[in-house]
């Protein structure tokens, strides 16, 4: 749907932003344009709803060049969003969001019943509809942004970097609910940022930038994090990138043993059990040293993090084991129930399968 | 108040034509400064040219103006026309630094979001651009209106009328109260239409004093 070919752009005062960039854009995922400031990544960006013309090479948007397009028609079917969200101050956040309907034609009516709808699936209530962009919050500005890019429902999607002004919780939660947003979209998104965690979060696939506006690879975050093409992406994924690897393993293989677990009233063994309320769900460690005591729920250890042994990755299983008290990590079904323990060593089992299979 | 009670016919029709005269120059003149100042916004050169010519016209005496204007334009030289003509001259020259200010101040931010949108520059210029000067322009505009105001009393010293009537008559005839009241109508009439513009200012951007936060940095 989007495609880079050959595309090069050099600024009158000699600067080359992008420098003979190839790439094809996956139609209906996240693509991550990352690498440092200055890298180029936002000049690319701009360069498909022509914010930007290239010196050379050719943009195509749906088979069509973008230069053969009129330029604001073509923008009218790219939603765009920005890090400061560049909502109008002076009008209404509902009219905000309607903007791109109105200005394909849609009657007034029809603009502000998609724009309030529009509202609440990015989760913003109908109240905030009258108030003014200066009301609200960065992050609420934010949302808004997205709204206003989805209003006409356009197909294809910029985003640069529209979570890095706003605090991290606020950013987190703005990612998750993109990707659930995109689950149920699934847009072709192009979205920029300088922070490689987002990235890798986020994108189905990521494009690593490096200064220059060269693209030094471009692969599945799970390839990118296991396999960096060279020293600058090596250095550029970051610290702890073999444990942040294990988020794109799958734990399918992953064996679960037997858990030792014990309820309110119920005789304890020696050792560890986990403590489970009615419903199973787990509540804490329960420590016996000697055995043959009664479990009351009093004196639990705090529990690690748990594993979902159904959309669980390899780095969740390991952190399940690491952080749990007894060394055994708590796997939980959909509804958070214990349904049995993961070792670490099985966890590095199964990386070497991995491995294994890769090299096959 | 004798000599007030004695003339409301004369003040009444006084105050009038001096609105007749200060009123028409603000409109037009905002009109003609809106188009100027944008184009003056379009190079760095450009903006520099205009700014310095209208600077330049500022500092005509409003006397030599309204003598110079009937040769120019061949009009006679009481024509009301010269006087309307003369002051919008000035409030161009007033409004078109306040226009070009006030459309650059536009966070460029909100500019480019909008062509992003799919906005052409004349639909642009006319929803987001104009809309978003208003306050600066509206400021200053109360100053050229009261400049207006203020200005037409000078027309009186060769014979156009006005409330400036009032200071020239009394000063001849030796009537203090008559001169009192003409400052006090001019005073009173700068205050009401610099009211008035405010009023409308306000109405215009209900989005002004609710926070400042959009479009500019976090
Ligand atoms: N209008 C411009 N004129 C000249 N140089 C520019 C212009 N815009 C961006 N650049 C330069 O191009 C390079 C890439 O910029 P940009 O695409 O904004 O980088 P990024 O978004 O990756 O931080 C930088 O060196 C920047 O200074
Ligand atoms: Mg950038």
């Amino acid at each position: 749907m989007i495609e880079f070919r050959g595309v090069t752009k050099r600024f009158p005062d000699g600067t080359v932003a992008v420098d003979n960039l190839e790439l094809q854009v996956r139609d209906g995922g996240i693509t991550v344009f990352v690498g440092p400031s200055g890298c180029g990544k936002t000049t690319s960006l701009r360069m498909v709803n022509r914010m930007i013309d290239p010196s050379s090479g050719t943009i195509m948007v749906n088979d069509t060049d973008v230069m053969k397009t009129d330029a604001a028609q073509l923008r009218r079917g790219i939603g765009y969003v920005i890090q400061q969200a560049g909502l109008f101050p002076h009008r209404t956040i509902v009219d905000n969001v309607a903007t791109v309907p109105l200005l394909l034609g849609w009657s007034k009516k029809r603009a502000r019943d998609r724009a309030m709808e529009l509202m609440e699936t990015v989760g913003l209530t109908p109240e905030m509809a009258r108030r003014y962009p200066g009301q609200l919050s960065g992050g609420q500005q934010q949302r808004v942004g997205v709204a206003r890019a989805l209003a006409a429902d356009p197909p294809v999607l910029l985003m640069d970097e529209p979570f890095s002004a706003v605090d991290p919780i606020v950013r987190e939660s703005l990612q998750d609910e993109l990707l659930k947003l995109q689950a149920d979209l699934g847009k072709t998104i192009l979205f920029v940022t300088h922070d490689i965690d987002e990235a890798v979060k986020l994108g189905d696939r990521v494009a690593v930038f490096r200064v220059g506006g060269r693209l030094a690879q471009y692969d599945e975050p799970g390839v990118l994090l296991a396999r960096p093409a060279d020293d600058f992406v090596d250095s550029f994924v970051g610290r702890d990138r073999g444990y942040r690897g294990l988020s794109f393993r799958s734990s399918e293989q992953l064996p679960l043993h037997e858990l030792c677990t014990v309820r309110s009233g119920e005789r304890t063994e020696r050792g560890w059990s986990l403590f489970l309320d009615a419903d199973g769900r787990p509540l804490g460690w329960h420590h016996d040293r000697a055995g043959g005591g009664t479990a009351d729920g009093g004196d639990l250890v705090p529990g690690g993090s748990l594993y979902d042994a159904r959309a669980g990755s390899l780095r969740s299983a390991l952190d399940a084991a690491l952080s749990s008290p007894s060394g055994q990590g708590v796997a939980v079904d959909g509804d958070g129930r214990a349904v049995g323990a993961v070792a670490a060593d099985d966890v590095l089992e199964a990386l070497a399968a991995h491995r294994r299979a890769e090299a096959a | 108040m004798g000599w007030v009670s004695g003339n409301l016919p004369l003040i009444g029709n006084l105050t009038l034509q001096h609105l007749y005269f200060a009123l028409p120059p603000i409109v037009i003149g905002l009109v003609l400064a809106i188009p100027i100042g944008w184009l003056a916004n379009r190079t760095r050169v450009g903006r520099t040219i205009t700014i310095n010519v209208a600077g330049l016209l500022y500092t005509i005496p409003s006397l030599a103006l309204f003598v110079l204007l009937p040769p120019l334009l061949g009009t006679r030289i009481l024509d009301p026309v010269n006087v309307i003509i003369a002051l919008t001259v000035y409030t161009v020259a007033l409004l078109v630094r306040t226009v070009a200010d006030a459309l650059s101040a536009v966070p460029q931010l909100v500019v480019n979001s909008a062509t992003a949108m799919g906005y052409g520059p004349l639909r642009r210029f006319v929803a987001v651009e104009l809309p978003l000067s208003v306050p600066v322009v509206v400021a200053g505009l109360r100053v050229a209106a009261v400049s207006s105001i203020s200005l037409v009393t000078v027309g009186a010293v060769i014979g156009f009328g006005g409330l400036g009537q009032m200071f020239t008559d009394g000063f001849q005839r030796g009537i203090p109260a008559e001169i009192v009241t003409g400052i006090v109508l001019v005073l009173l009439l700068a205050l009401v239409v610099d009211g008035l513009l405010l009023l409308v200012g306000r109405l215009l951007t209900p989005w002004d004093r609710v926070g400042r936060s959009a479009g500019r940095p976090a």
